[in-house]
């Protein structure tokens, strides 16, 4: 129907498709095998800098899959990811990695400083020490996040909307060109999520990070998002919420049938309903 | 009971020369585990540090039965076992712990067939189980001074990756960490300030030097330095004391002190100050009111305060 529900290719053209600005992350035919099976296929997206894009699907899309095998954690049966036009290690190193809040040990007797300080481990170096530049960059990133007021605070201590912004901190840290936040909203309650949104369109918009993240919330997500890309083992559409206004897509991304809750929470289910009621 | 000065006579005493020698392994032992412990016991690999004291076994063993060093024999086996291990816990279709628990007992049940083949095993395996601390060669007093050295050093030079790792496996390995050799290097601090224990202390009280006095530490304070420093400290004031308890009241070492040890902890538990039961109890009825525990629980300040400064940002 429309533009949007072409596989893959994302409708709007972009002119600089091969030019010399590379895109900040390029994500080209990657198909990731995990015991066997095909769990994410020829999946291809573009995060230039600047933008929010929200990366939805249902469980078992292989939206983690996806940023995992951005950052060099889960082996490509093919494919390709450039950051900064850059693959590999060199690549990896551009991106700033925010997992999902589960993964850190809070009961560790740390500070907000040293938690973000440890994003910074790989830039230090073997056998050597944090330096004024690490201390400057982790207190800029805590700054980053407002949480300057709690930077001595043991992170056993914080909430979950202070310990996802102790995660983005970390991530900061090292002045990545990209961002992947996973599942960064999960438990928290709807004025914190908001905040988390604000900062994270912030980081885009004004610190010009390629932020990508990974999200149940579709609402929100079409609500903030600069650009959406539905996933189901592959890359089902992107585009910009508005153009992704076609029930359709939704349907095919996520499984669903035309009378399903989720269409009318998006706005999208009006007509459908009633040419299902006819 | 004798006396402090009495102790110290007696530690002075050349024909107590076993004494001093036991007194310096304990302490020495105990400050190594105190600070290998922390890591063990922020990992919540407790599990692991119990089955490396049992994979030592057939390594003692064998170097009883050869009549040679038994620092260097246990050391093998348990550095056997805890790379055995951290390979087979790769197979993510068993937890970690299933694997641990193969390896161990078949490690310790290895340990006993081999030292019921030498004459008059009865007495030794006790020796093994328990702790002496009348037979601690010379050369194994430097055995321990100079591998603690090494092991402190170790521990020093990758704490931060150490750390890393602890706090983010994933994060750690997208850094590019070697994150299954920091855990073998791990495993094999844990292994080593295990054997150059067991001698004093035993191969089965030898698991408390290395988390009692960590997670007394834990207890006291919320920052990583001062556990690391107070947990060694803990660990050697309870040999020393331990010790001279022993001594005075004629009890097994080991034994003796692991229980100071554990009194230790339970001083800590009680008296920690802001989390232990004591002063939980003395913020309830006083200081605090419950509204401001609450609002240390919300999310940051309130949301007024937190949108304030994004008007502010230059």
């Amino acid at each position: 129907m429309t533009a949007a529900a072409t596989t893959g290719a994302p409708p709007v053209a972009r002119t600089d498709e091969r030019g010399a600005g590379a895109h900040a992350l390029s994500v080209r035919d990657v198909s990731v095998e995990l015991g066997g099976r095909l769990v994410l296929h020829d999946a291809d997206l573009d995060v230039d800098a600047g933008e929010l894009v929200g990366l939805i699907g249902p469980n078992g899309a292989g939206k983690t899959t996806l940023l995992r095998s951005v950052l060099g954690l889960v082996r490509r049966r093919a494919g390709q990811v450039l950051v900064d036009g850059a693959s590999g290690s060199a690549g990896t190193r551009a991106v700033g990695y925010v997992p999902q809040r589960h993964e850190f040990a809070w009961d560790f007797p740390v500070s907000v400083e040293d938690a973000v300080l440890s994003g910074r481990v790989r830039g230090i170096g073997w056998l050597r020490r944090p330096g004024v530049a690490d201390y400057r960059a982790a207190r800029e990133s805590i700054d980053r996040v407002r949480m300057t007021h709690l930077r001595k605070r043991p992170v056993g201590e914080l909430s979950g909307g202070q310990r996802q912004r102790v995660l983005v901190a970390r991530a900061l840290a090292l002045g990545p060109r990209v961002l992947l936040l996973d599942e960064p909203f999960t438990g928290l309650d709807v004025p914190t999520q908001e905040l988390l949104t604000d900062l994270f369109a912030e980081l885009a918009r004004e610190d010009g990070k390629a932020v990508l993240m990974t999200t149940h919330d579709l609402v929100a997500a079409m609500h903030t998002c600069t650009r959406i890309c539905l996933l189901n083992r592959t890359v089902v559409a992107t585009g910009t919420p508005a153009e992704l206004r076609d029930p359709e897509v939704w349907m095919r991304a996520f499984g669903i049938a035309t009378g399903s809750p989720l269409l009318a929470a998006l706005g999208l289910s009006t007509t459908v309903d009633h040419e299902g009621d006819a | 009971m004798i006396s402090i000065g009495d102790f110290v006579q007696d530690l002075l005493n050349p024909d107590l020369a076993f004494l001093p020698k036991a007194l310096l392994v304990a302490v020495m032992s105990s400050v190594v585990c105190g600070v290998i412990g922390c890591h063990v016991v922020l990992r919540g690999m407790a599990f692991i540090g119990d089955a490396v004291a049992h994979a030592v076994f057939p390594g003692l063993a064998v170097a009883f039965v050869l009549q040679g060093s038994l620092v260097l024999g246990g050391a093998v086996a348990g550095v056997v076992t805890a790379v055995l291990v951290a390979v087979f816990s790769q197979n993510r279709r068993l937890k970690e712990d299933s694997i641990i628990g193969v390896f161990f007992v078949a490690a310790f049940a290895l340990g006993i067939v081999v030292i019921s083949t030498a004459p008059g095993y009865a007495g030794s395996l006790q020796q093994f189980l328990f702790g002496s601390i009348t037979g601690i060669p010379d050369e194994d007093v430097y055995v321990v001074a100079v591998a603690g050295a090494v092991l402190l050093l170790v521990a020093f030079l990758l704490h931060k990756e150490l750390v890393a790792v602890s706090l983010d496996r994933e994060m750690a390995r997208s850094a590019g960490l070697p994150v299954f050799w920091l855990d073998l290097v791990l495993y094999v601090l844990v292994t080593i300030a295990i054997v150059i224990s067991v001698q004093t202390i035993g191969n089965i009280l030898v698991l408390a030097l290395l988390i009692t006095p960590a997670a007394a530490a834990r207890l006291l304070t919320d920052r990583l330095g001062v556990m690391m420093l107070l947990a060694p400290v803990i660990g050697g004031g309870s040999a020393l004391v331990g010790l001279y308890l022993s001594w005075s009241l004629d009890l097994p070492a080991g034994g003796t002190i692991v229980l100071v040890a554990t009194a230790v902890f339970l001083l800590a538990w009680f008296l920690a100050p802001r989390h232990g039961l004591l002063a939980r109890r003395r913020l309830h009825s006083s200081a605090r009111t419950p509204e401001d525990e609450a609002r240390r629980d919300t999310d940051l300040p309130g949301p007024a305060e937190e949108r304030t400064p994004v008007g502010s940002r230059a």
